[in-house]
């Protein structure tokens, strides 16, 4: 595979970069002009990155050297196809919250849009950074963008927001600082904080001691970052509290690309066989995967209140990626990244969905929820679709991707990571169709009824056309993701799987 | 074991200060209390790194006799500090920096909503204001 060079890799990352920098001064002049601007942004990242796939796939990897510096010395920028597919994501979702924030952000925090969008796009400077450098201590520097942006957005909530928000600080910093020591640790043995050089020169020290300390430290650090069980602690607080939109922004990439990270680290910079046979990292993460799945998914039968039980639902598909990756061969890390862009898709839809609910009624409890069919067709629709998907019914892309986990599962020959994907989605039936049931259907004989809500006042009140539209077109990118699973696994996936993971 | 912890002086330090901020952080009830625990975690890290780069009886990292005659002056790595691992972690003090200013922004949040920052009074004020 011939990599060239290209200014591509760097543009992506700079573009909402420096129009975070500009919106502030902006907001002074022209107010109007801070959502235009963001959005234009937001669409020049999402085409260039359209543009830095569509080179990945004819002409192999980019790269970018940072001031002209050649690596090991310089900082590079790489784009593979595992990034290529990342951006692509990464770009349609921000872009497509980006168009749905407005109106939500209007109601839930008004007067802040312009720090807002900053801190937005200064988010998605972070994200599209950290998927696409090459060098170790830039990706510390972009994690820390991604999750000081983070805090930063969920907090802008008020109130237990921001207890949540400073929960999240300290967790997340513990993670950073768990990376950046991992960094310490591999610079100090091998003088190099490029990933390509690192790859070279790491197998001979696979043995160290130190090596050994400094990937399990990469590998906690980022976990609590992915907030695999048991280290989700700050997840189901941040999400549920958070503006909608935000929860909406952060559910579908910050620990998605998190899993990225340590996809990339693990297989890339270390060798598979070194996170397989040397230390048994892999079947530790498949096993922890295993009982997040379970425990989230029992988690989020308990909840009340729709955005925490979408949080805890996070927490379960976690657990689904994370045990794909760890099941350590290609259908597994087919399963995992593939479900990467499915959730992403899924759960980025269902909070924008709750975003419109409360936009519109204010209910977050699930039992508010009557008579949703009647007042909001089209969102009920969308949360219908969304959690066919999230269950595994096909054509949605949450069966294939469902499959791809299982077939793994079974090409590892471990039986029970097959029973628990199957429970895990029964359990996902569960607490999904419980709200679908109060979204369509009248209530059952002899149950309570809210005494504010009576059949007869409903009238239907949709929400904006700003924020319906995004959620109808994750819906239908839900179903496309389905159809056209063969295309993104042999065009993106395949390529990308690492040399050295069994069959 | 003494041997061991003259010679590794530098590894033991920073685990001995990770472990006070991991204790802050985590025994603590105060939220500045766990501030400070983090930030103290946070330096550990980073002076363990620095120490990577000493070198005994070496110098900054500066050529040494540049300004002679013209002539260009031969060049020994191994009579310089690294400089690569202090320059790191300046980017890592600034990122550091961001992380207390953040959250102190957000402690100082919490206190005009809640009026207190003891982590037990504000959970209560919190299940009662709902």
């Amino acid at each position: 595979m011939n990599i060239h060079q290209s200014t591509i890799p760097v543009l992506i990352v700079i573009a909402p970069l420096l129009t975070a920098l500009i919106l502030p001064l902006l907001n002074l002049w022209k107010r109007s002009l801070v959502y235009p601007l963001t959005l234009a942004a937001l669409a020049f990242s999402f085409a260039t990155s359209v543009v830095a796939a569509r080179e990945v796939l004819t002409n192999g990897p980019l790269e970018y050297f940072m001031g002209g510096w050649e690596p090991p010395w310089g900082i590079a920028f790489r784009i593979d196809h595992l990034s290529a597919l990342m951006l692509v994501l990464l770009g349609f979702i921000t872009l497509l919250v980006g168009i749905y924030s407005k109106q939500s952000i209007l109601k839930e925090v008004p007067k802040k849009e312009a720090p807002f969008y900053s801190v937005y796009l200064l988010l998605v400077t972070g994200l599209t950074g950290l998927v696409s450098t090459a060098d170790m201590f830039n990706l510390y520097v972009f994690l820390e963008i991604t999750s000081l942006t983070s805090y930063a957005l969920i907090s802008i909530g008020g109130g237990t927001a921001v207890v949540s928000a400073f929960r999240y600080v300290i967790l997340g910093t513990v993670g950073a600082a768990f990376y950046l020591l991992s960094v310490g640790y591999l610079y100090a043995v091998t003088g190099s904080l490029n990933m390509a050089d690192l790859a070279l020169i790491l197998p001979e020290l696979y043995e160290s001691n130190v090596v050994l300390v400094g990937f399990a430290f990469f590998v906690i650090g980022i976990s609590i970052k992915m907030a695999l069980f048991p280290m989700h602690a700050w997840l189901p607080g941040a999400y549920s509290n958070a503006p909608s939109a935000v929860s909406a922004l952060i559910a579908a990439t910050t620990t998605k690309v998190a899993v990225y990270v340590l996809v990339r680290v693990m297989f890339f910079v270390f060798e598979p066989r070194f996170s397989i046979d040397t230390i048994p990292v892999t079947t530790l993460l498949s096993w922890m995967g295993a009982i997040a799945m379970i425990l989230g998914s029992v988690m989020a039968i308990a909840q009340s209140d729709l955005k925490r039980m979408l949080a805890y639902s996070s927490v379960a598909q976690i657990g689904y990626i994370v045990l794909g990756v760890g099941l350590a061969n290609t259908m597994g890390f087919t399963g995992g990244i593939l479900h990467v862009v499915n959730h992403a898709f899924m759960k980025g839809c269902l909070f924008l969905v709750a975003g419109a609910i409360v936009y519109r009624t204010g209910v977050r409890e699930i039992r508010g929820l009557r008579h949703l069919s009647v007042r909001m067709p089209w969102t009920a629709a969308t949360f219908v679709v969304c959690a066919l998907a999230m269950i595994g019914i096909p054509p949605t892309g949450g069966f294939f991707s469902k499959l791809y986990l299982i077939l793994g599962a079974i090409a590892a020959d471990r039986w029970i990571f097959v029973a628990v994907i199957l429970v895990s989605s029964v359990l996902g039936l569960t607490y999904l169709v419980n709200v679908i049931r109060y979204m369509y259907f009248p209530p059952a004989e002899g149950e309570a009824v809210p005494a504010r809500v009576t059949p007869g006042a409903i009238v239907r009140d949709e929400v904006p056309i700003t924020m319906l539209a995004p959620m109808i077109v994750l819906a239908v990118g839900i179903i496309l993701l389905g159809l056209f699973n063969g295309e993104i696994v042999s065009r993106f996936i395949d390529p990308s799987i690492p040399a050295g993971l069994a069959t | 074991m003494l041997d061991f912890a003259i010679g590794n002086f530098n590894n033991v330090t920073y685990v001995v200060l990770m472990m006070i901020g991991f204790y802050a952080m985590t025994g603590k009830r105060n939220l500045v209390k766990k501030l400070v625990g983090m930030n103290i975690f946070q330096w550990s890290i980073i002076l363990f790194i620095v120490s990577l780069s000493t070198k005994r009886g070496a110098t900054i990292p500066i050529i040494l006799g540049s300004h002679d005659h013209g002539e260009a002056p031969v060049i020994n790595a191994f009579q310089y500090v690294n400089p690569l691992p202090q320059v790191l972690m300046l980017t890592a003090i600034v990122v550091g920096l961001a992380t207390t200013g953040v959250a102190l922004a957000l402690l100082l949040q919490i206190y005009k909503r809640y009026g207190t920052l003891e982590e037990d009074e504000l959970l209560e004020k919190i299940q009662t204001s709902g």
